[in-house]
């Protein structure tokens, strides 16, 4: 099914005779639920956008490039850099943002602007009933009643379908440059990481792989130069700095986990504290690339690691397996926090419809 | 303001909960004299009081998760409390409830720079979580005016805001994870240090819900490291179209100021006549601050008096020093007292798009004069987080009414040009018969599904946030 507007869709799940498969672009979908496909891309264009106040209202079925290519013509982009996972899922698609809003699909500029959660400042949806439900609006500051937004951000579909969200955007800073330090071990590569994040010099990126750590200041030229230059003394090394064009290359290679494409084995995605960052890679054993100063790892591990990988990360986090055989995908939630989202899903979703067995 | 009828059943059972309370907590725990009780009648919103049927002050989770059992076994209501600083009566309890307030729970329990957290107990207060970090370096963003008082279980129930988080975001955007004790006394781990979390975002459905989901008891928050400096400049203009232009071409222009406040002449007056600060006597002054090392400052400042003298504003002031830099703050920061010197007021707290900024403020001065009660704008202007105060008179009969009446048009105003009605004080009493302004039925039952999952039986906090009749099914049961 392919409703071409919000009503349609709307009209398609209150009758709905059984599971169906929510879809944006298909290019994150993660875990294996089943059922008749329910696409979103129908619903698509953009509702309102106002450059002055950082807004963008958007039907959640537009093209995620069609939304950056909107805002670029005003200088501005998404701060939370959604990442392009279609090589190491090995997807096709067109991705939208219903799907990046719906699977919180953040980038390297995390540690500093937020995730895609943080951007969200509304959501109309459509529940397993079939009914319109909004929340949030477009402002920036928002508490009245439940906020909703969050919860339906990351949610994988499993409350509703998502129609629209508002977005917070960010206007496009004059300049950009890299630290890259070489000639360090991973837990040595890594420190330096956590010493840059703990500067005052707002870095906006903090990432390792292939031997290298990366990190990255945004803004005007002369502040970009000064902060640059002291990350340098402060972290001491080999180290080089790499400006503008060069360096943004640099930050969609860690964003789309491009050095991890091509390789055959397991793909992890591993959510942790930074200091436990090397000891987890070192106990699983793999090829692994680090974003969010180490509190993200992106892991290449042999089939069948899952016992050692859950050892590795208890009580430092979690782990889900974006690509692979067997087993669960999204890791168990501890039972007093299950009884809470089963309720959830039972409300939103009675007939337990949308997106069956994705999430736990 | 309406509030349910007291349950008489609990009521008449007073003795016989209140010892059941005695028996979990210790011997100072629980406060059940009417004089000692009269401090837990209401909290900032003043106008509306109700003695407790008691207060607990509990000092652990395992103390909270027992006094919750307690009042869930004996159908008690609950009305969580942090420091009583909320200005919506989100901590105002009724005859039947018990003030579970938690402001013995206020130690630090972990501080970790590398990964840039603390761990504190959320009776803490808001300024002391900053205080415990500061030495070394780091700071927690938001920073509520009450900050001084208010404590982080409040900020966390209100989803609080302040004057800085056009940069560093509003407490859901700082807050990693919480120990949540449910009203059957279940004490759940939401998120965690790592600040993701591995399914849905409950943890992010939790922040701003009032108190009405569950108690927090302990919270990860997100620590930063302190900017090298920071600098404010005072920008006076003849229009409130223009500082309202103003605002939204710095915003356009890439530059991320950490606050822009803005104030409208009303209190402009008001705050001259008070804290004397030196202030350009023009329609509307915007206070706008940016961090940085020196040469960074001085690059934001040169970029944003650029785009100001575009504007021909009648006055472009930078501090020259720390002196200067504080006289520019004083009298925003005496806004708020200065109203006072002149009257009591109301303060409201609608958010509205930047745009429609000069539109708003224009309709407000002319139903100020239709209801005939003098209004004063001081705001978050960066993110349209307005501050209208109204002027009125308590002892005045009428008044009061007449006040509510001329903020309830305030409010539908915001949300009829796209903003809402409260930025970042939260619905609590104040605005819960205004829901259905801004929220289809729909939209508040999709709402209220999360309170049935949290807490079935509507025992916590169960009067706020949405209007009477719309829970009163849900109330019953």
């Amino acid at each position: 099914m392919r409703p071409s507007s919000e009503a349609e869709l709307a009209e398609a799940v209150a009758g709905a005779a059984g599971p169906l498969l929510v879809r944006g672009g298909g290019t994150r979908t993660l875990g294996h639920a089943v059922g008749e496909v329910l696409e979103t891309a129908g619903i698509s264009g953009v509702e309102l956008y106002e450059p002055g106040a950082l807004t963008l209202v958007v039907r959640a079925g537009t093209a995620l490039a069609e939304v950056e290519h909107v805002l670029a013509g005003e200088r501005q982009r998404l701060a939370f850099e959604p990442p392009d996972l279609r090589a190491i899922l090995g997807r096709e698609g067109v991705s939208t943002i219903g799907g990046v809003v719906a699977a919180n699909g953040s980038g390297p500029r995390r540690v500093q602007a937020g995730a895609a959660r943080d951007a969200c400042l509304g959501v109309r949806f459509v529940d397993g009933t079939g009914t319109v439900v909004r929340n949030g609006g477009r402002v920036m500051k928002n508490v009245t009643g439940y906020d909703l937004v969050k919860l339906m951000a990351g949610s994988r579909g499993v409350l509703g379908v998502l129609t629209e969200v508002s977005l917070k955007v960010q206007a496009i800073p004059e300049a950009e440059a890299t630290l890259v330090v070489e000639g360090l071990d991973d837990a040595a590569g890594l420190a330096c990481l956590r010493t840059a994040l703990g500067s005052p010099f707002d870095v906006s990126g903090a990432a390792r792989h292939s031997g290298q750590s990366l990190i990255r200041v945004e803004g005007m030229a002369g502040s970009v130069a000064y902060r640059i230059g002291r990350l340098k003394a402060l972290v001491g090394g080999e180290a080089t700095v790499v400006e503008g064009e060069e360096s943004a290359a640099l930050w969609r290679r860690v964003r789309d986990v491009v050095p991890l494409q091509g390789k055959a084995g397991e793909i992890w995605r591993i959510v942790t504290l930074p200091t436990a960052a090397a000891g987890i890679v070192a106990a699983v054993g793999g090829t692994a690339l680090w974003d969010w100063g180490g509190g993200l790892i992106w892991l290449l591990s042999e089939p069948g690691r899952g016992a050692e990988v859950a050892a590795a990360v208890a009580g430092k986090g979690h782990a889900t397996l974006v690509r692979g055989q067997g087993g669960p995908v999204f890791p168990p939630e501890a039972p007093e926090v299950a009884a809470l989202v089963a309720g959830l899903k039972a409300r939103f979703d009675p007939r337990g419809i949308l997106n069956r067995g994705m999430m736990g | 303001m309406q509030m349910p009828e007291p349950d008489r059943g609990v009521l008449e059972r007073r003795a016989a909960i209140l010892a059941r309370l005695r028996a979990v907590l210790p011997a100072d725990g629980l406060i059940d004299a009417p004089e000692e009780l009269r401090v837990y009648e209401c909290d900032a919103l003043t106008a509306y009081r109700c003695p407790p049927l008691a207060a607990v002050l509990p000092r652990t989770t395992e103390e909270v998760a027992a006094v919750l059992r307690v009042c869930w076994e004996e159908g008690v209501p609950v009305v969580p409390r942090g420091s009583g600083t909320s200005l919506a009566g989100g901590a105002m309890p009724t005859a039947d409830s018990v003030i579970l307030g938690v402001a013995r729970m206020n130690a630090v329990l972990e501080t970790d720079y590398e990964n840039r957290f603390i761990r504190v107990q959320s009776g803490r207060t808001n300024l002391s979580v900053t205080g415990a970090v500061e030495a070394d370096g780091f700071f927690y963003a938001p920073d509520p005016s009450s900050q001084l008082a208010c404590a982080i279980a409040g900020n966390i129930a209100m989803n609080s805001g302040g004057a800085h988080c056009l940069k560093y975001g509003v407490t859901t955007n700082n807050l990693l994870g919480v120990t949540l004790v449910r009203m059957d006394g279940t004490v759940v781990t939401l998120g965690g240090p790592w600040g993701e979390p591995a399914g849905l975002d409950l943890l992010g459905v939790v922040c701003g819900s009032e108190g009405q989901l569950g108690v927090v008891t302990e919270a990860w928050l997100r620590i930063l490291p302190k900017p090298e400096g920071a600098r404010p400049v005072l920008v006076g203009f003849n229009s409130n179209e223009v500082a309202g232009a103003c605002v939204s071409d710095i915003i356009k222009a890439g530059i991320l100021p950490v606050a822009i406040e803005f104030m409208d002449r009303p209190c402009i007056r008001a705050t001259e006549a008070f804290a004397k600060a030196g202030y350009p006597d023009c329609e509307a002054l915007l206070i706008i601050e940016v961090e940085g090392s020196e040469a960074e400052i001085s690059e934001q400042l040169a970029r944003i008096r650029q785009i100001a003298l575009a504007h021909d504003p009648v006055e472009f002031r930078e501090a020259e020093d720390e002196d200067q830099a504080k006289r520019i703050w004083l009298g925003r920061k005496s806004a708020f007292g200065a109203m006072g010197q002149i009257n009591d007021y109301m303060c409201l707290d609608g958010t509205i798009p930047v745009s429609s900024l000069p539109h708003v403020l224009k309709r407000i001065g002319e139903m100020s004069r239709e209801f005939g009660l003098d209004v004063g704008n001081v705001f978050h202007a960066g993110d349209g987080n307005m501050h209208p105060l109204i002027l009125f008179d308590a002892n005045k009969p009428g008044d009061l009414e007449k006040c509510e009446a001329f903020g309830a048009e305030i409010l539908k105003l915001c949300v009829e040009v796209g903003g809402c009605l409260t930025g970042e004080h939260g619905v609590g009493i104040e605005k819960r018969d205004l829901m259905a302004v801004q929220f289809s039925a729909a939209d508040m039952e999709a709402q209220m599904r999360i309170k049935d999952v949290f807490d079935p039986k509507w025992l916590l906090n169960p009067a706020k946030v949405f209007p009477l009749e719309t829970s009163a099914g849900r109330r019953a049961v």
